[in-house]
């Protein structure tokens, strides 16, 4: 079918087919006893959420589950079989690995660069433009985030001109041109420090929303006492921002669990830098054994569990105080 | 106000111009290097082509859009994002509103889980909705299945789209004035009434922040777009092809300066034209929750 009328068709046919559903059930509960319609009425309007959500995430993780206790060629139930071949894969550990210490290291970077930011471009009168620049590498795909970092880490031996802004930069302090992405003992730290390049901004956006809420009184009053400015940071403004730090902490801890994109450009998870979800990637479409694949996406799900669990309480005393 | 920039002076703002720089840097050498000819890109590094004699050309563009089909994977990229961005906000904002302003049995439970799905990782997903989409046969849509189909994509963005979009609307509906919903229910307005002509109006920016934050998301994918496309070029969007071009470009790697700019073109537009609402989008998710 013609791409523009299939548009047409998605964009302008599929929003009224939803207002008549809506409008047209309303009609129906209409029909009904008044003290019936309420309880009916939510359902009609919950009713494609549901519908769309259980089976695009429910049922597929759920599934995703049960396969990975089923033998990939025959389907017979082989209890935790497949657990135990992807956990004594060398390259599964590996990639598990480069997950823990992108967990550990990317989400301390946006944290500490975010709180960094936003501390410093409060005080400064260029504070819009400033954090514009910083925060714009959120905007972009991570494939043109790897683009543009690929030819910041280009390599040439040493002793020639070097055409990579990174290792030109060491040049000038005489110091040995690096291969960024080949080095095993660098490479994991410089996709992590694209990564943080990106997301640094996000961070800092919602650091500064919070570090606005500060009162003003209650530094000055510090100051008053005769503290100075790091006591001021350490013991007020640090005690006031932990709950957001929390909430950007959790929610890197999870970008980092599901980082892909920047590995699948920048190195296609070799020379040991694949992370769990290339290697699902490679289980899937390479190896093509769907069994393991699912077992390997669900270690991915069981560790965002904490994550699951903090977000849940969180929101629970939210309501509370609502 | 004065009792913030007490500590502003020489040090703090020489390290915000510092590091600003660092953070524009990388983008603004891959823009220059994308106006220089491919012998100077191979030999100097960017930075030479700020000082005179000037070489820049378009070249790098031209050959990036004649030997590859990066203007179908930008119509593809638009075709795909746009109803992705729309039907997953309108079925949104139905469910928003009675999360927010319908009492019914479960409400709680469910809403909880639509939070619990937030942090899904999507990878879990993959493997079963990829063979709902072979079995799928939808005359005319999707002879073929749903994979490498936009019909598919679509509904897979918006499936996916779906918690954060409800959790972010819901959030905004219950911030609203009770006592607005209250009197107009008095005056006998319909919820149907209440939701198109109270709730929506109201919460126009939100839905814009919204728009956009779905927008780029979509925009930007790769990982779906490369599990449900299949990687065909006449359907794949553009992060896909950029990836592709990296992966196959040995010699011509100069063309993917040209092509990554291309691909970041709309996103930019949209970010500085919109800021405002997308940073909006991201504090209504993340601080106010």
């Amino acid at each position: 079918m013609d791409r523009y009328v299939l548009l047409a068709i998605a964009v302008v046919g599929v929003p009224a087919v939803l207002v008549a559903y809506i409008v047209g059930s309303e009609q129906l509960v209409q029909r009904l006893q008044d003290r019936t319609q309420p309880r009916v009425r939510p359902w009609f309007w919950v009713g494609p959420t549901i519908a769309l959500v259980s089976i695009f995430l429910i049922y597929p993780a759920i599934k995703s589950i049960y396969i990975s206790l089923t033998d990939d060629k025959t389907g017979a139930f082989i209890g935790l079989t497949n657990y135990a071949h992807i956990l004594a894969d060398t390259s599964v550990r590996v990639a598990v690995r480069n997950n823990g210490l992108w967990l550990v290291l990317f989400t301390g970077l946006v944290l500490s660069f975010g709180l960094l930011f936003a501390v410093l471009t409060d005080r400064v009168a260029y504070e819009g433009p400033a954090k514009s620049l910083i925060f714009m590498p959120m905007a972009i795909s991570f494939v043109a985030a790897g683009v543009i970092w690929k030819f910041m880490f280009l390599y040439q031996p040493a002793g020639t001109p070097q055409t990579g802004t990174l290792n030109a930069a060491l040049a000038v302090f005489h110091a040995q041109p690096k291969a960024w992405l080949l080095d095993r003992s660098i490479n994991n730290l410089a996709l992590i420090a694209v990564g943080t390049w990106i997301w640094t901004g996000f961070s800092m956006v919602i650091l500064s929303a919070a570090l606005k809420q500060v009162p003003g009184e209650l530094l000055e009053a510090a100051r008053v006492d005769g503290a100075n400015e790091l006591t001021i940071f350490f013991r007020v403004i640090l005690p006031l921002l932990a709950p957001t730090i929390t909430v950007v902490g959790t929610t890197m801890v999870i970008t980092a669990l599901k980082t892909f994109d920047l590995v699948y450009v920048m190195t296609n998870g070799n020379y040991d830098t694949n992370v769990i979800a290339n290697r699902m990637y490679a289980e899937l479409f390479q190896v093509r054994n769907l069994a393991q694949a699912s077992a390997i996406a669900v270690v991915l799900l069981l560790a965002v569990i904490p994550v699951l669990y903090f977000n849940l309480r969180r929101f629970r005393t939210q309501e509370a105080l609502r | 106000m004065p009792v913030r920039s007490r500590f502003s002076g020489v040090p703090v703002n020489a390290a915000v111009v510092f590091l600003t720089l660092v953070w524009i840097v990388p983008t603004l050498g891959l823009l220059v290097s994308s106006f220089r000819p491919f012998s100077d890109i191979a030999t100097t590094g960017w930075w030479t082509a700020l000082s005179p004699p000037f070489h820049f050309t378009l070249q790098n563009y031209k050959d990036v859009l004649d030997t590859s089909n990066l203007g179908t994977s930008f119509l593809n990229s638009l075709t795909i994002a746009i109803p992705a961005t729309v039907i997953p906000i309108t079925i949104a904002a139905f469910a928003a509103y009675a999360f927010a302003w319908m009492q019914f049995p479960g409400r709680n439970l469910l809403f909880l889980s639509l939070i619990g799905l937030l942090v899904v990782p999507l990878q879990v997903t993959l493997i079963p909705v990829l063979q709902i989409f072979t079995s799928v046969h939808i005359p005319v849509l999707a002879p073929d299945g749903l994979n490498g189909n936009f019909l598919g994509i679509w509904l897979a963005h918006t499936g996916y789209g779906l918690p954060f979009a409800v959790y972010l609307l819901r959030n905004f509906f219950g911030s609203l004035p009770n006592d607005l919903f209250e009197s107009a229910a008095l005056d006998g307005a319909s919820p149907l009434t209440m939701f198109f002509r109270l709730a929506l109006p109201l919460s126009v920016p939100v839905l814009a922040s919204l728009a956009i934050f779905q927008f780029l998301f979509v925009w930007n994918d790769l990982l779906i777009a490369l599990i449900y496309l299949g990687g065909s070029a006449d359907v794949a969007p553009l992060t896909v092809t950029v990836a592709n071009l990296v992966n196959s470009l040995g010699q011509g790697y100069q063309l993917l300066t040209a092509a990554a700019f291309i691909s970041m073109i709309l996103p930019l537009i949209v970010f500085f034209a919109l800021q405002r609402y997308f940073v909006r989008g991201l504090l209504a998710g993340s601080v106010k929750g």
